[in-house]
């Protein structure tokens, strides 16, 4: 599990669509900084040279909507973004970034109390979002205990390698 | 309490007797399938973890090149050979390489590796295309196939399911891509995430196999985790002429529980159009068509309506007559038996004689990718499934979704056009 994530929000709207987030041109990418350099392009082109490594990302719902291309939240993760906070996330982005290690909380209260350059701090161990600027704090929805299981175990890959050893 | 028609199959794949809606279930997967893009990442996932050096059935397996090939560039053509050496080390039985297969959602059913009942995972989130024959099926990212690939099995949070019941006969010139543009626009683009979309209702049982696998398709894009028909003989006998697999048909019982039930009068219904840029932007046409909006670039294919039933349409419209010299039109047959089909029955001269370029199957421009894509300030119409912001290439280009008839009389005249407009007219 991670420490404690530190970064400026960035803030957008609701149905961030996997086709804004790395469009399909780039698709055939397969190496994360590549990738990273390309993250937003279709919703924000500056993206990613006005964020600093660590940055976060500020949602509003069904964040990740649309294709179920695992390069959308490695491109993110790529380009030195830290989190995702959205209100929502469509279902097979929210398994994709678990699936790579992009850290993401649910949680609507935060996306209202957050504004676009808030210095935020989150702990990903206990879902707390700290906004340093307003000096606010908010707790992310707990993932269930199926997934928090996987999450400790350090991830899916992880939790495969274990199933195929009790199988040999 | 009975159960739904995806909680019988989620159910019978976990070896459980019953499931509810929100439990965590492992089950085991009959197919799980990839393209280039999403096995090139998985490959790599696998590749890295330990004690998995080979898939958990090489027969259960299905691997299509489908997005970037013919190879449009080096990177591109890096990425199917990569998947291409996978299969042939790894012994996959269903490995479709260009010339021999299309679009995954498209070849996967004609082969007959999609029946009822069945269990199937896929590396593309319009995997939920084969619920249409009564199957369930949902889309992944890559780590999770890798999963699939050397476990056979996936962990999936029960639905609860939203039954829509489509009642009526469908007027002339209107389609299963308008029935399904009219559900999108009444669901919203996250009104079903996390659901499974049940198809029921008379509308429903008089449709084609093809125009279910357009509706089931489109099912991700009011983000369902799936959509789902029952089958029926029409389905059955679709599966059994190219199948002799066993299968299991599954129903909902009549006491099962639905989150919400959604009721369409197919009469009443217009063909209907997904404006820029979003897929549930969805209007009547008599609406979109108050303004005259020119088009730049009609798209017809797809994996939403890439189906000869779709090209037979088009063909009929565009037959004997030439396209807008403002437009130009890409044909994309869905697979290599379509494209076959399509020769046999003239329809590829036809539509080649009307103006049309007519490319070899493959996804093409629908994501944007090659052999189509939009310049700035372009404007398309197309048979496809999403319009999102930069979906076909330019993020300054606009994007509208209707049906094949729609968009073949959008070819006559240039503009976004109803093609009730053109049979009154006796075209």
């Amino acid at each position: 599990m991670e420490s404690t994530l530190r970064g400026a929000a960035h803030k957008y709207g609701k149905n961030v669509d996997t086709d804004v987030i790395i469009p399909g041109k780039y698709c055939n990418i397969v190496d994360p900084v590549e990738l990273g350099k390309h993250a937003l392009e279709g919703l924000d082109p500056e993206y990613t040279t006005k964020m600093k490594a660590g940055d976060i990302l500020v949602a509003d719902t069904n964040f990740g909507c649309g294709s179920s291309r695992e390069v959308a939240p490695i491109a993110i993760k790529g380009s030195g973004t830290s989190a995702v906070i959205a209100k929502s996330f469509a279902r097979i982005f929210y398994r994709n970034a678990l699936n790579i290690g992009l850290p993401i909380f649910e949680c609507p209260e935060a996306v209202d109390g957050i504004s676009a350059g808030d210095q935020i701090e989150l702990d990903p161990a206990t879902g707390v979002i700290k906004n340093l600027s307003q000096g606010t704090q908010f707790k992310a929805a707990e993932f269930p205990p199926f997934m928090r299981a996987l999450i400790e175990a350090g991830g899916l890959v992880p939790y495969v390698e274990r199933r195929l050893a009790e199988r040999a | 309490m009975g159960m739904t028609l995806t909680e019988k199959i989620l159910a019978r794949h976990a070896g459980l007797d019953r499931v509810e809606p929100g439990q965590i279930i492992n089950a085991n997967v009959d197919l799980v399938l990839a393209n280039e893009l999403s096995a090139a990442v998985a490959i790599g996932v696998m590749r890295g973890m330990k004690g998995a050096s080979k898939v958990f059935d090489r027969n259960k397996i299905a691997l299509v090149e489908d997005h970037f090939v013919p190879a449009k560039d080096a990177q591109s053509a890096k990425l199917a050979k990569l998947m291409k050496d996978f299969a042939a080390e790894q012994e996959i039985t269903h490995f479709f390489d260009v010339g021999r297969g299309g679009i995954e959602h498209v070849v996967l059913p004609e082969e007959g590796l999609v029946a009822p009942g069945e269990l199937i995972v896929g590396g593309d989130s319009h995997t939920c295309t084969y619920g249409a024959l009564g199957a369930f099926a949902t889309g992944m990212g890559s780590t999770d196939i890798a999963a699939a690939f050397v476990l056979g099995e996936v962990w999936l949070k029960v639905p609860a399911s939203i039954k829509i019941v489509y009642d009526g006969t469908l007027q002339p010139m209107v389609f299963a891509k308008d029935l399904m543009l009219r559900t999108v626009g009444e669901l919203g683009i996250d009104g079903a995430t996390y659901r499974a979309i049940e198809y029921h209702g008379s509308t429903i049982d008089n449709l084609s196999i093809t125009g279910r696998f357009t509706m089931a398709n489109m099912a991700i894009e009011a983000g369902a985790k799936n959509g789902i028909f029952h089958a029926d003989e029409k389905a059955v006998a679709f599966v059994k002429e190219r199948t002799q697999r066993p299968f299991v048909v599954e129903r909902s019982d009549a006491d099962a529980v639905y989150e919400r039930v959604v009721a369409i009068d197919a009469s009443a219904l217009e063909p209907q159009v997904a404006c820029p840029h979003t897929p549930d932007n969805v209007h009547p046409i008599s609406q979109v068509t108050r303004d005259d909006i020119n088009v730049d670039q009609v798209f017809i294919g797809s994996c939403t309506n890439g189906y000869i039933d779709d090209l037979r349409i088009a063909a009929k419209i565009l037959e004997g007559k030439r396209i807008s010299p403002r437009v130009r039109v890409i044909v994309n047959p869905g697979s290599q038996k379509v494209w076959m089909q399509a020769a046999t029955e003239g329809i590829l001269t036809t539509l080649a004689a009307a103006g049309c370029a007519v490319n070899t199957p493959g996804c093409g421009a629908c994501f944007g990718g090659h052999m189509g894509t939009l310049g700035d300030g372009e404007r398309a119409i197309s048979t496809t499934n999403r319009n999102y912001v930069g979906r076909m290439g330019s993020p300054k280009a606009e994007v509208y979704l209707a049906s094949p008839a729609t968009c073949a009389a959008s070819a006559l005249t240039g503009k976004i056009t109803d093609p009730r407009v053109l049979e009154l007219a006796g075209v």
